[in-house]
C-alpha cells in the first residue's frame, strides 16, 4: 500500500531532505511496496529475544584519560563550505 | 612469454621481490591500462596517477635495499568509500563531490604502510547503497564481461562495483572493498574475481565512510584468494579508533591456502534452496559440493531456519542506521551546501540536491521504521530477528566448519534490465545478507560460467575470526574450478 502524501511528507520533513511534489507520490509507492514486504517479520514469534545490538565481539574497553588528537583547526574547516574566520556560518538562527 | 597484465599481485610481488620487473614498470602499465580502457568501464571516480608514478619510484629504492613491506610496489585501487589523506573521496555522492579528507583511513594507512601504489579512487553505488553500481553520481561502472550472443553493457554487481570491474579487467592487482549486506561478494561473483568480507570487526572501520554502522566491514577485491590472502593481512588488524575494532592477532593468511579441507565438515544450508532459483546456479552449487566432497570434505545438510527473514531485517536495521549516519550531511561542517534563507532550509535544500534518489529512499524509510510510534514495530523487532539469524548460524557451526551457498541467485544483468521495483533489486543480496547480519566472514570465489558466458561465483560462510578455514576451502575450490576464463575488456588484450 501506498504511504500518503502526508506521511511521505512528515517523514521527509523528520529527515530534513526537501521533496519536489513529483517525488511525493513515487516515493509514497515506493516506500509503501518495501514496507509491506518487511511486514512479514511480523510472523516471527520473538518472545523473549533479546534485540541484536552488535555483534558483541569487541569488547568494551577504557583508555588513558589523555589528548591524543588536536591542535588542527585548519584541518577541520578545510571542507567548510562556508566560513568565517575560524567558523562555520549558518543562517541567523535566534533573532 | 607471459605478459605484464598476466600477473596476480602474488606473482608481481615475487617478480618486484627478484627485481625481474620495476615498480615504476609495473605501476606505469596499469596506468595506461586505465588510460585505455577506464573510458568503457568508469570504474575509477577518481585517478592519481602522479602520486602513483612517486610511489612506484619509492618502492623500487626499497626494494634495492631489500626494504619494502608486503605489499612493495603493488598498483591497488581504493573504493571511494576510504578516506585518502589529500585525495578527493566522494561515495559517489554529489554532496561529497569536492570532499577532501584531511586523514587517511586506518585500513588505506595500512596498506601504504606496507608499501602498496594508489592508482585512484574507485567507482560505488552512491554510499554503497546498491547491487549493480547504477546508484553513483559519477555514472555506473561498467562490468568488463560481455555475454557470448549480445554486446549489451552489463552491470559489474554493487555497491564495490568499481573495486570488481578494475580488478576483473587487470586495471589494478588488488583492490579494496566494503560490504554491508554483500556489496564485496556480489560484484566479485558479477565479475568473476575473489572477494573476501571478514568477520566484523577484523578490519578497522576508521576513515571508511559509514552506511550502516553495525554491518558495514571492508575487505580484499582480487583475482585469487591468494591475492586477497596478501590483501587482508595487511588491512586487517586492531584499530583503538574503532570502538567495534576487535584485538586478535592477525594470522597468516598465505599460509591457510595450502591447508587443504580433508575431514572438514562443509554446511549446505536447506532453506537457500531458493523458489525460481535458475538451474544453472543449483547445478553450480552441486558441483561445489562435489568438488569439496572429493578434496576430502564432508558434506553436511544444515538449517538456517530465519533464513527468509535476513533481507527484510536488514533493510530495517541498516536503513535505519543509514538515516542516523547520513544525518552529518548538513551543508554546515563540509559538502556541497545549497543556501537558504534558514537553518533547517539549508539543510533541506542541501540534502534535496545532494542525495540521488535511492540514497533518499532509503534515508526515509530508515526515518520512518525509528520515528515515534513505529520504532518498537519495526526497528527493536528486527533486532530481535536479527539476534534469530545469528543464532542459527552458531548453532549451524557446532557441527560444521563453513557453509557452502551460491553467492547471487544470477549472473551480472544488462544494465536496462535492472527491476523497477526496488524490492525486486534487493533480491540480489538475499544469500549474502545472512552472514552480514551475523558478522561472520564470508568469502566468494569464482566457480564457472552460466550459459550465456557470464561469471557465476560461490560463497564460503565461516566462524568469527576462521577465515582461514575459509580461504582454504576456497581455495579449494578455485583449485577444482581452475577458472581462468577473461572479460571481454582486458589489460592483457592488445587493441
Amino acid at each position: 500500500m501506498s504511504l500518503d502524501a502526508k506521511t511521505v511528507t512528515r517523514i521527509a520533513r523528520l529527515a530534513r531532505i526537501g521533496l519536489q511534489p513529483e517525488e511525493v507520490e513515487t516515493l509514497g509507492k515506493d516506500m509503501g511496496s518495501i514496507i509491506d514486504w518487511v511486514e512479514q517479520l511480523k510472523e516471527v514469534d520473538v518472545t523473549g529475544v533479546d534485540p541484536m545490538i552488535g555483534t558483541g565481539l569487541a569488547k568494551p574497553r577504557l583508555r588513558e584519560d589523555r589528548v591524543t588528537d588536536g591542535n588542527c583547526r585548519d584541518k577541520v574547516l578545510s571542507n567548510a563550505p562556508e566560513r568565517e574566520g575560524p567558523f562555520y556560518t549558518v543562517p541567523k538562527v535566534v533573532e | 612469454m607471459s605478459g605484464i597484465h598476466d600477473f596476480t599481485l602474488a606473482s608481481a610481488r615475487d617478480a618486484l621481490k627478484a627485481r625481474k620487473i620495476s615498480a615504476v614498470e609495473l605501476t606505469n602499465a596499469h596506468i595506461d591500462a586505465i588510460e585505455r580502457l577506464d573510458g568503457q568501464l568508469n570504474s575509477f571516480i577518481t585517478r592519481t596517477p602522479d602520486q602513483a608514478r612517486e610511489a612506484a619510484k619509492a618502492s623500487d629504492e626499497a626494494l634495492a635495499k631489500d626494504e619494502g613491506g608486503s605489499l612493495c610496489g603493488i598498483p591497488l585501487g581504493i573504493k571511494d568509500l576510504f578516506c585518502t589523506n589529500g585525495v578527493r573521496t566522494t561515495a559517489a555522492s554529489k554532496i561529497l563531490g569536492n570532499f577532501v579528507p584531511p586523514y587517511e583511513s586506518t585500513v588505506t594507512a595500512n596498506l601504504l604502510k606496507d608499501g602498496a601504489v594508489f592508482l585512484g579512487k574507485l567507482n560505488l553505488d552512491e554510499f554503497a547503497m546498491g547491487s549493480a553500481n547504477l546508484n553513483s553520481a559519477f555514472g555506473p561502472a561498467v562490468n568488463p564481461w560481455k555475454r557470448k550472443d549480445s554486446d549489451a553493457k552489463l552491470v559489474p554487481g554493487g555497491s564495490s562495483g568499481g573495486s570488481a570491474a578494475a580488478v576483473a579487467a587487470g586495471l589494478v592487482l588488488g583492490a579494496t572493498g566494503t560490504d554491508t549486506g554483500g556489496s564485496i561478494r556480489q560484484p566479485a561473483a558479477f565479475t568473476g574475481i575473489a572477494g573476501i568480507k571478514p568477520t566484523y570487526g577484523r578490519c578497522s572501520r576508521f576513515g571508511t565512510i559509514a552506511f550502516a554502522s553495525s554491518l558495514d566491514q571492508a575487505g580484499p577485491m582480487a583475482r585469487n584468494l591468494q591475492d586477497c590472502a596478501i590483501l587482508l593481512e595487511s588491512m586487517a588488524g586492531f584499530d583503538p579508533r574503532d570502538s567495534t575494532s576487535v584485538d586478535t592477532p592477525v594470522p597468516n593468511y598465505e599460509a591457510s591456502l595450502k591447508r587443504g579441507v580433508k575431514g572438514l565438515r562443509v554446511g549446505i544450508p536447506k532453506e537457500y534452496h531458493v523458489d525460481g532459483m535458475p538451474a544453472e546456479i543449483e547445478a553450480l552449487w552441486q558441483q561445489g559440493m562435489n568438488w569439496l566432497r572429493d578434496a576430502g570434505a564432508e558434506i553436511v545438510e544444515v538449517s538456517l531456519p530465519h533464513t527468509k527473514y535476513g533481507l527484510p531485517t536488514y533493510y530495517i536495521a541498516a536503513l535505519a542506521e543509514a538515516s542516523s549516519n547520513l544525518a552529518r550531511y548538513d551543508g554546515v561542517r563540509f559538502g556541497e551546501r545549497v543556501s537558504a534563507p534558514s537553518l533547517d532550509g539549508l539543510y533541506e535544500a542541501s540534502r534535496a540536491a545532494g542525495f540521488g534518489d535511492e540514497v533518499k529512499r532509503r534515508i526515509l524509510i530508515g526515518t520512518h521504521v525509528l520515528s515515534s510510534g513505529y520504532y518498537d514495530a519495526y526497528y527493536l523487532r528486527a533486532q530481535k530477528v536479527r539476534t534469530l539469524i545469528q543464532q542459527d548460524f552458531l548453532k549451524a557451526f557446532e557441527n560444521v566448519d563453513v557453509l557452502l551457498t551460491p553467492t547471487a541467485p544470477s549472473g551480472a544483468f544488462a544494465q536496462d534490465e535492472k527491476p523497477s521495483d526496488p524490492v525486486q533489486m534487493y533480491l540480489n543480496d538475499v544469500f549474502t545478507v545472512p552472514a552480514s547480519m551475523a558478522g561472520v566472514p564470508a568469502l566468494s570465489v569464482p566457480a564457472g560460467l552460466d550459459a550465456r558466458g557470464v561469471p557465476l561465483g560461490l560463497q564460503l560462510i565461516g566462524k568469527f575470526f576462521d577465515e582461514e578455514t575459509l580461504i582454504a576451502a576456497g581455495h579449494a575450490i578455485e583449485q577444482a574450478a581452475a577458472f581462468h576464463h577473461r572479460p571481454t575488456i582486458h589489460a592483457g588484450v592488445s587493441a
